[in-house]
């Protein structure tokens, strides 16, 4: 990192390619840089694997920031599907909304979607951590194994479908829980955890507000499908 | 005591034995059958086919004198890095975890003493088989268990896994005696757990979402690599144009002999096609688009012999991958083990309850004590040999045919034994001009 520099470089996409983009943030010369004009494309800033900073101006397609690793990403615009995707370290902060499997199977690291987030947001999440300032669709949370999700709105249709050990916190209603999802008690380790979550996604007020907290209610795994019995 | 045979007793066609004990079982237990292995009912196979030779028509090789190729490359069109195999045979995708690590360094160790290459599975990538595979693929699962962009960035060649040919439609299985801690880790689920994979992509439904996927580990891994898709024979006409429309640089088609760790026993005898039957419209997909022969058919399911190797390729497929026999290869089954094939109720050359974690031979387990009886270096030695064996069997029967190079070999030099291979393949029977089917399409 020694070697990069403090200038912020530009990358236009209406000049440049995503191809081209991508190749610069694989071998960094830079600490910062500011991507303009993405207007929807795919696969923009997918594979970061450096601590730099790279912060988008406008929507991106599909798949962006795929695979992260370190390094933060912020797209002020908003996402298509499966932003983050497989996410292993790092923050990606998307300040619109998110499509589809947000964060889908993410090893680590945060996702921060200050909009809302469809359907299959954290879909077999591995350990990543996902906050969901808005809403999120059905499915979501669908074989989720480990990491934490926050939702401070409502949740869509089978929450937690086939959950493992991931830890869901939903403020608002949720419309339904998926199979062997089930409501859990907040102990004080949740709490803390949940409160720690919100600030790292920049909530501060939200998490020093003890009735904002302890208006979130605990979802995980009830474990009566982790072996195969009769009748399945 | 006589058999019941000599006794006069008749068995059922229809109740056989096998039929007999599944009802009982499931009577007794209410629990499907799981098991591994791929289907063992008989289907048209390429002992249906046989190769014409040479004769005054056409002019064969000399057998041991003049040059007859192997070699294949892999994304030569779009890979900065282009997978270049020494032999048209490559191991199949096969998980740590279904799989000891010995048994996966032995498959690494075999193919890459052959020159080409093993391929990772459901759970991730080890240190073992990378260190020890010169050429690996590494595996995109629906599950995403392990999945690394570091090991994505290590690997030679990608394979975007949709589906497999045990069980077209559903997802992989690792019963809880095989998940260890290490496999539990690999995988971040609690140790003993069964585990089911989902048998969607997490973030991608259909065709054109392929594309972008495809798009974004290219991009990911800065265009160095080749692609594949893997598929199950179902509808290989239409998932091969859809793959290489998505942009594949190798489209594998897994037909229903294809072997798992541990799947449903309803769903490997009665869901995909045989690999007969699906070669040919994989193939004519790809010469309907102009890429035969470009974009690689890899073809899995059944293959045992250099004869199945050269007629695969001879039905338009540049590779084959192999799986079950690879694991036969590296002592799977092996009759020094019968007593303890026995004492788990099962027989040597019968045994395929792999999800079980017992295996005799130390291959299917995570069972320390059992998987430390399979030594990598003489397993893997054995693998070398048998890749040898079917190579040089290739070679053969493509010289006879007076090729100099295995996938030089063409449908031409393939007549069919049967009626249902002939319509299957495209093939005329042997001795005759007429081949079933003809203008019914496929």
């Amino acid at each position: 990192m020694e070697s990069l520099t403090d200038t912020t470089v530009n990358i236009d996409l209406n000049e440049k390619t995503v191809r081209d983009l991508n190749a610069a943030l694989h071998a960094p010369t830079a600490k910062s840089y500011h991507v303009t004009n993405p207007q929807g494309v795919h696969s923009v800033a997918v594979g970061i694997k450096d601590e730099i900073d790279v912060e988008v101006d406008g929507d991106v397609g599909y798949f962006c920031g795929g695979m992260h690793q370190k390094g933060n990403l912020t797209v002020s615009g908003m996402a298509g599907p499966g932003v983050g995707e497989n996410m292993m370290s790092g923050k990606i902060h998307i300040k619109g909304h998110a499509s589809q499997s947000a964060a889908a199977t993410a090893h680590g690291g945060l996702l921060v979607v200050d909009g809302n987030a469809s359907t299959r947001c954290g879909i077999s999440l591995k350990g990543g951590d996902i906050v969901v300032k808005g809403n999120i669709g059905g499915l979501s949370a669908f074989m989720a194994q480990a990491g934490r999700m926050v939702i401070c709105g409502d949740a869509g249709e089978a929450l937690g479908d086939s959950i493992f050990e991931a830890r869901l916190y939903v403020r608002g209603t949720v419309a339904s829980l998926g199979a062997d999802c089930i409501a859990k008690e907040m102990r004080d380790e949740h709490r803390e955890e949940l409160v720690q979550l919100l600030k790292d996604a920049g909530m501060e007020d939200e998490a020093n507000d003890d009735d904002y907290v302890n208006s979130f209610t605990r979802y995980g795994s009830a474990r009566t499908l982790y072996h195969f019995n009769s009748g399945e | 005591m006589r058999s019941p045979e000599d006794r006069g007793l008749r068995q059922s066609a229809i109740f056989d034995k096998a039929s007999i004990a599944a009802i009982q079982h499931a009577a007794e237990t209410g629990v499907y059958d799981i098991r591994g292995w791929g289907a063992k009912r008989a289907v048209p196979h390429f002992d249906d086919l046989l190769f014409l030779g040479s004769a005054i028509s056409r002019y064969p090789m000399e057998g041991y004198r003049e040059r007859c190729d192997t070699d294949v490359t892999m994304g030569a069109d779009t890979a900065s890095q282009p997978m270049e195999l020494d032999i048209p045979i490559t191991i199949a995708g096969m998980s740590f975890g279904a799989l000891s690590a010995q048994a996966k360094e032995a498959l690494g160790r075999g193919a890459s003493a052959m020159g080409t290459s093993t391929t990772t599975g459901d759970g991730g990538m080890t240190d073992e088989e990378r260190h020890h595979s010169s050429k690996l693929v590494y595996q995109l699962l629906p599950s995403r268990y392990g999945m690394n962009p570091d090991h994505l960035r290590q690997a030679d060649a990608i394979e975007v896994v949709v589906s497999q040919g045990a069980k077209p439609g559903g997802s992989g299985m690792l019963l809880g005696q095989k998940i260890s801690e290490r496999v539990a880790e690999m995988r971040t689920l609690p140790v003993g757990i069964d585990q089911r994979s989902a048998c969607r992509h997490p973030d991608w439904t259909g065709p054109d979402d392929l594309t972008l996927k495809i798009e974004e580990l290219r991009e990911i891994t800065d265009w160095k690599v080749p692609i594949h898709v893997k598929v199950a024979a179902s509808r290989p006409y239409y998932d091969t144009k859809l793959a290489v429309a998505a942009g594949a640089d190798v489209v594998v088609v897994d037909g229903m002999q294809g072997g798992t760790a541990a799947t449903q026993e309803v769903f490997i005898e009665h869901v995909g096609i045989p690999t007969l039957s699906a070669i040919g419209p994989a193939v004519q997909a790809l010469k309907e688009m102009g890429v035969h022969r470009k974009v690689k058919l890899i073809i899995s399911g059944g293959i045992r012999t250099g004869a199945d190797v050269a007629k695969a390729l001879a039905l338009g497929a540049d590779t084959v991958a192999i799986g079950t026999a690879a694991l036969i290869a590296l002592g799977d089954n092996d009759p020094r083990w019968a007593e303890e094939y026995e004492k788990i109720g099962s027989a040597a050359g019968y045994y395929d309850d792999f999800q079980a974690g017992q295996d005799p031979a130390g291959i299917t387990t995570q069972d320390p004590k059992l998987a430390s009886r399979l030594d990598p270096v003489a397993a893997g030695k054995r693998l070398a040999n048998y890749l040898q064996v079917l190579t040089l069997e290739a070679q053969t029967i493509a010289r006879a045919c007076g090729k100099s190079h295995v996938t030089h070999l063409e449908p031409e030099d393939l007549v069919a034994l049967t009626m249902e291979s002939s319509a299957m393949t495209g093939l005329p029977l042997a001795g005759t001009d007429w081949v079933v089917g003809k203008n019914g399409g496929f």
